[in-house]
């Protein structure tokens, strides 16, 4: 068996391959800040409680209303999405002329707020969710032991992010987006209805934390803590790949991931450290991030 | 000022808040003992005894009656950080409060334990697992209730090793517990002829996957993977550890410290036939189901575990001594009333019969429960059957090893 830096090559590629699943994550929840930060200018602190809501909203479709993980991928991004919707409605929209601080305050109180709701609700040890009967299982790939399930969280983690970048690169609809986040005013002088599309934008930032919950709901335990430990870590994934860079929040995300895998293996202490240890040097060397634009 | 709608809901919410905040203001009652439960409402912890914790100390309260003296219980959130607990309990020792307990996460345990010794002012440990409490670090006001890391790791710990467990593999949880908790269950190991093939150290509490350390685990090619962590961490590392088919490959897990409502939070498909150790469980015999029943207007739907009925039974046995030697006394000196709670034996429907030793150890049975399968379990929480019992003499380490300066002198 061949040694790697002293370990052994299949133990070397198995984290490989789980860095890649939880940069899978990392991936879905920047792009949705990416996304949000892009055009609304605002700093989603919620993202972590909408993650949250998401495992906890495909939990509550199965015990109280018999609906099945396939409902819940469905169903869930459309619920939780709405209530972005109404949030960006009511509050948030009463923020762009204010500087980013409002917007970052409004929501990180929000999100400590629902938290402590669910919290108050569901209690802090989680709930149950188990893994769709489709997709138990594993397979034997030779140097280690995938779950069916880890296999299709990274590829439909893929899949959504290739479709957001498609839709934002490449159809009239995100044209019409990059276009509002240059310049506002000249994309409505068009005709162009931009208060609405700014409102299902940050719907639609929201969907994609809400399907990363209803992904997580099986392996993580589904509780209100379940976003806070993630968000921090998204949040500097974002700042590392560049603010609003859609792409750059993808690779950055998926990059990371890996990295914090191989930390486990090398120096398990530091693999909460190291991403923000990161995002330090790039602050230092590129303060706009990976792929951002000065 | 005419009143716009901003300021009359800056008034409105403000009003709402009023009652929240602690009444430590009012004219002290001489009469009166004050006891204030420390734990943790908001976090990874808030389950095992939280709210659950603050209201068993209530009944404790109610089911002592008025002996001559009035008794107030308040409760704050220590969130888990050593600084926010050891302030709490400063502010609340000098304010006059008489007894604090709970005290979960053992580095905020251990913080507390050090303000209590340093007041002279009674301090109850629940919540904490680590054996330094009675051991290098013991205190004249200290005393530790239900469990600790030492009683763990020899009856579970003990239990898989005779059960041909012979080589282990530790994913700790980095801080004084989890730290505590491998030390104990190592020696055992070790003792019993056994070996250690590795063990990682996690960031706690930023750590929500598992697989990794799990992976690492099963290429040790250890027969047992020791899961030296509480609460979320355990429900995450059992749920993973079946999703990554570990089990089913023969590799026993080892969930060292486990309660009721983590083996609640996974579901039996999931946690059969796993082992653990608790020194209560509600079902065990009438005296528990009895408390349990008692208990069942404030808790609700949710059955106690060893850690929120500890308070109840340590707030009970304290009141008994309060009585015993008189307000005044007891309000004096917190080494004089832990002296009177040491020199009383304990008995309540919780831990049944029991006595404190000079190191501030509260003797107790300790349980060891396989989880039962969704077929063999009859009811909601009846979750546990049991496989042996180590009495109360042999589950906790002997006093004249734990180092602790109380004994020699």
């Amino acid at each position: 068996m061949d040694d790697i830096f002293g370990i052994p090559a299949p133990l070397l590629f198995g984290q490989l391959l789980l860095g890649l699943i939880n940069g899978a994550f990392y991936a879905m929840m920047s792009l949705g800040l990416a996304v949000i930060f892009g055009l609304l200018n605002i700093i989603n602190f919620t993202h972590g409680a909408q993650f949250m809501m998401g495992a906890f909203a495909a939990w509550m479709l199965l015990e109280w209303a018999g609906l099945n993980y396939w409902w819940a991928l469905l169903l869930v991004p459309i619920i939780i999405g709405f209530t972005g919707v109404v949030l960006e409605r009511l509050m948030i929209s009463r923020l762009y002329k204010l500087d980013h601080l409002y917007g970052l305050l409004l929501t990180f109180g929000l999100g400590l707020i629902i938290e402590g709701v669910f919290r108050n609700q569901f209690g802090s040890s989680g709930l149950p969710y188990r893994i769709p009967p489709e997709l138990q299982g594993a397979w034997d790939l030779g140097f280690m032991f995938l779950p069916i399930y880890r296999g299709w969280v990274v590829i439909a983690a893929l899949v959504l992010c290739l479709a957001t970048w498609l839709l934002i690169e490449k159809t009239r609809l995100g044209a019409y987006l990059r276009a509002a986040t240059e310049n506002a005013p000249l994309v409505q002088a068009f005709g162009v209805n931009v208060p609405r599309m700014v409102t299902l934008t940050y719907g639609f930032g929201v969907a994609l934390a809400a399907i990363g919950g209803v992904l997580a709901a099986p392996i993580y335990s589904v509780n209100p803590q379940m976003g806070t430990n993630l968000i921090i870590v998204v949040f500097a994934v974002v700042v590392i790949g560049g603010m609003g860079s859609i792409l750059g929040s993808i690779i950055t995300g998926f990059g990371l991931g890996i990295v914090e895998g191989l930390t486990k293996v090398f120096y398990p202490e530091a693999s909460a450290t190291v991403i923000f240890v990161i995002m330090a040097i790039v602050l230092l060397a590129r303060p706009a991030g990976l792929f951002g634009r000065a | 000022m005419t009143p716009t709608r901003r300021s009359l809901l800056t008034a409105t919410v403000g009003a709402t808040l009023m009652p929240a905040l602690p009444r430590l203001g009012r004219a002290q009652a001489a009469n009166t003992i004050r006891i204030g439960v420390l734990n943790d409402q908001s976090g990874a912890y808030r389950d095992i005894s939280g709210p659950y914790g603050i209201e068993c100390t209530r009944q404790a309260v109610q089911e002592f009656g008025n002996k001559g003296f009035a008794v107030e219980v308040i409760a704050a959130d220590h969130q888990n950080k050593p600084d926010v607990g050891a302030n709490i309990a400063r502010q609340w020792y000098d304010q006059g409060v008489d007894l604090i307990l709970d005290v979960p996460t053992s580095s905020v345990g251990l913080a507390v334990n050090n303000v209590a010794r340093e007041k002279n002012k009674a301090y109850i440990n629940t919540g904490s697992a680590t054996s330094d409490l009675t051991g290098a670090q013991c205190g004249p006001t200290t005393v530790h209730w239900m469990y600790d890391t030492y009683m763990l790791a020899k009856s579970t710990g003990g239990a898989m090793v005779k059960a041909g467990g012979d080589s282990w593999f530790f994913i700790t949880a980095d801080y004084a517990f989890g730290h505590a908790l491998e030390r104990d269950t190592t020696a055992f190991v070790r003792a019993a002829g056994g070996k250690v093939n590795g063990s990682v150290k996690y960031p706690f509490p930023a750590t929500s996957d598992f697989s990794s350390f799990l992976v690492q685990a099963q290429a040790s090619r250890a027969k047992v993977i020791g899961l030296a962590n509480a609460g979320a961490d355990t429900v995450n590392s059992i749920k993973q550890a079946a999703e990554f088919g570990i089990t089913r490959r023969g590799v026993k897990l080892a969930a060292l410290l486990m309660f009721l409502p983590d083996v609640h939070a996974i579901g039996l498909q999931t946690a059969q036939g796993l082992v653990l150790t608790e020194s209560f469980y509600w079902g065990l015999n009438d005296r528990t189901r009895a408390v349990t029943e008692r208990l069942r207007p404030r808790l609700k739907d949710v059955k106690p575990n060893m850690a929120s009925i500890a308070n109840y039974s340590c707030t009970l046995h304290f009141l008994k001594a309060v009585a015993d030697m008189g307000v005044a006394a007891a309000k004096a000196s917190g080494t004089e009333i832990v002296n009177r709670m040491k020199a009383m034996p304990c008995d309540d429907d919780a831990f049944g019969p029991g006595t404190i030793r000079a190191d501030g150890r509260k003797l107790c049975p300790s349980y060891l429960f396989e989880v039962k399968s969704p077929a063999e379990s009859k009811a909601p929480w009846d979750y546990y059957k049991l496989l042996q019992t180590t009495p109360a003499e042999e589950a906790f380490r002997p006093l004249n090893e734990g180092g602790c300066p109380l004994v020699r002198s």
